[in-house]
């Protein structure tokens, strides 16, 4: 299915002369690249190449040593309040406390949100996220993959426009992995933003870009 | 955003209530200190009621310090802090009410089993009741300045004898007023300077601590 041009000549998302530097490695500079309403952007690079530190800049956690990243044309770091209601980050440490269990993980993003406890749409979820039955033991029993799905139920019931997940692939089993697939079609169809770095090759598909940190 | 201060607290009593066991150990740490000092300088009456108020402030403030240490690791550990950033909520709001749990869970019992203490340690009652008062005023303090401390840390992998290093100096004016005032009011004099002293500290504190707490753990993560 070829992708709808965007209608929003505006691009939502846009970053300017980004450039990190981690220690004294410069990991890039000079990145500038644009995500407009429905598109995904792949990164792309070796190990170590910034990947993480450019999801982790685009989310908010981390400054860049140079450069802006715009939201709707303003810095996102003078709009936090903003920006963050719009953003679901998920990095390499998941944020599921393994002390308690789904339910109560759901129920503590909901409030951090700012978003109305909604017992349907919070087991339909994790329903989906195929954690039925499991809703109220620890997270500390569930497997690796089954914390992962998780944060995936958290991304599902906390709307957001921009997505951005660092390796959401990795500890998934194969229905895992076409359920994210399923999940970023999902998002990107309705017209929401994702930005993602995945080592395995899977295909999204939707209207996708790419942006290699290896190229320099 | 009054909500998420609850659901912020709600879910930190609720953690500590999952690990009851590590619950207990700074008050048995508090208390383990405080019932040495008999043991080891002397069962002297006239002694122990003269070091009586260092003793105990002491000893909370190391159980305080102690405790405090584990405030954001397990947060910083399993991702929980970075959501927690990217919360809308402001962050100094979320991290006033995950100091204000860990008061609950830590600061509040030392201050229930301080009586007993004072007591051992045979003090008089009016000086157990300036001491419960300081103690009532100075342990949210320790709690918020030892946070900030502990946000500026949490980052480091030894962390531990920075940490000390950073907050000590700040804990002495508090540590001076409390037990001057406790010594005070065992002589039968006024303590109301002492006390406001120690409560405008705690409203400075509760005010601009939060500000400076987020603002560290935004540096930590980062």
């Amino acid at each position: 299915m070829p992708s709808p041009k965007p209608t929003n000549t505006k691009p939502l998302l846009t970053v300017v002369d980004l450039e990190c530097i981690r220690g004294d490695n410069l990991l890039f500079s000079g990145l500038n690249f644009s995500l407009y309403e429905g598109q995904l952007m792949q990164v792309e690079g070796a190990n170590g190449s910034g990947k993480t530190s450019l999801l982790r800049i685009l989310a908010g956690l981390s400054r860049s040593s140079e450069g802006q990243v715009l939201w709707d044309g303003e810095d996102i770091l003078k709009q936090r309040a903003v920006y963050f209601a719009q953003v679901a980050y998920l990095g390499h440490t998941l944020g599921v406390k393994t002390d308690l269990s789904p339910l109560e993980n759901l129920k503590i993003a909901l409030a951090l949100a700012s978003i109305p406890f909604d017992e349907v749409a919070v087991f339909r979820a994790l329903e989906l996220t195929g954690l039925a039955g499991k809703e109220d033991v620890p997270a500390r029993s569930l497997s690796a993959g089954q914390k992962q799905r998780v944060a995936l139920a958290r991304l599902l019931v906390c709307p957001a426009k921009l997505w951005i997940m660092d390796e959401p692939f990795t500890a998934l089993d194969v229905s895992g992995v076409s359920l994210v697939r399923d999940l970023l079609e999902n998002h990107l169809q309705r017209g929401n933003m994702a930005v993602l770095t995945s080592h395995q090759a899977v295909e999204v598909r939707g209207d996708v870009v790419r942006v290699n940190l290896s190229d320099g | 955003m009054l909500q998420a201060f609850n659901a912020m607290m709600k879910r930190d009593l609720l953690l500590a209530f999952r690990h009851r066991g590590e619950l207990a150990n700074p008050l048995l740490f508090f208390f383990m200190i405080v019932t040495l000092f008999p043991l080891g300088v002397s069962p002297e009456v006239v002694l122990l009621r003269k070091i009586a108020p260092g003793v105990i402030w002491i000893a909370a403030l190391l159980a305080a310090l102690f405790s405090l240490e584990s405030l954001f690791r397990s947060d910083f550990e399993d991702g929980a802090l970075e959501q927690m950033l990217l919360s809308p909520q402001p962050l100094s709001v979320l991290v006033l009410a995950k100091v204000l749990a860990h008061w609950l869970v830590s600061g509040l019992p030392m201050l229930l089993l301080a009586p007993l203490l004072g007591l051992l340690l045979a003090m008089p009652e009016r000086a157990i009741a300036a001491l419960e008062l300081t103690l009532a005023i100075g342990t949210p303090l320790l709690s918020l300045i030892g946070a900030i401390g502990v946000a500026l840390t949490v980052g480091l992998r030894r962390g531990g004898v920075l940490l000390t290093l950073l907050i000590m100096p700040l804990y002495i004016p508090v540590l001076i007023f409390a037990t001057n005032a406790v010594t005070a009011a065992a002589a039968g004099m006024p303590i109301a300077g002492q006390i406001y002293f120690l409560a405008s500290l705690l409203v400075l504190a509760l005010t601009l601590a939060p500000l400076a707490i987020a603002a560290a753990l935004r540096i930590s993560v980062s």
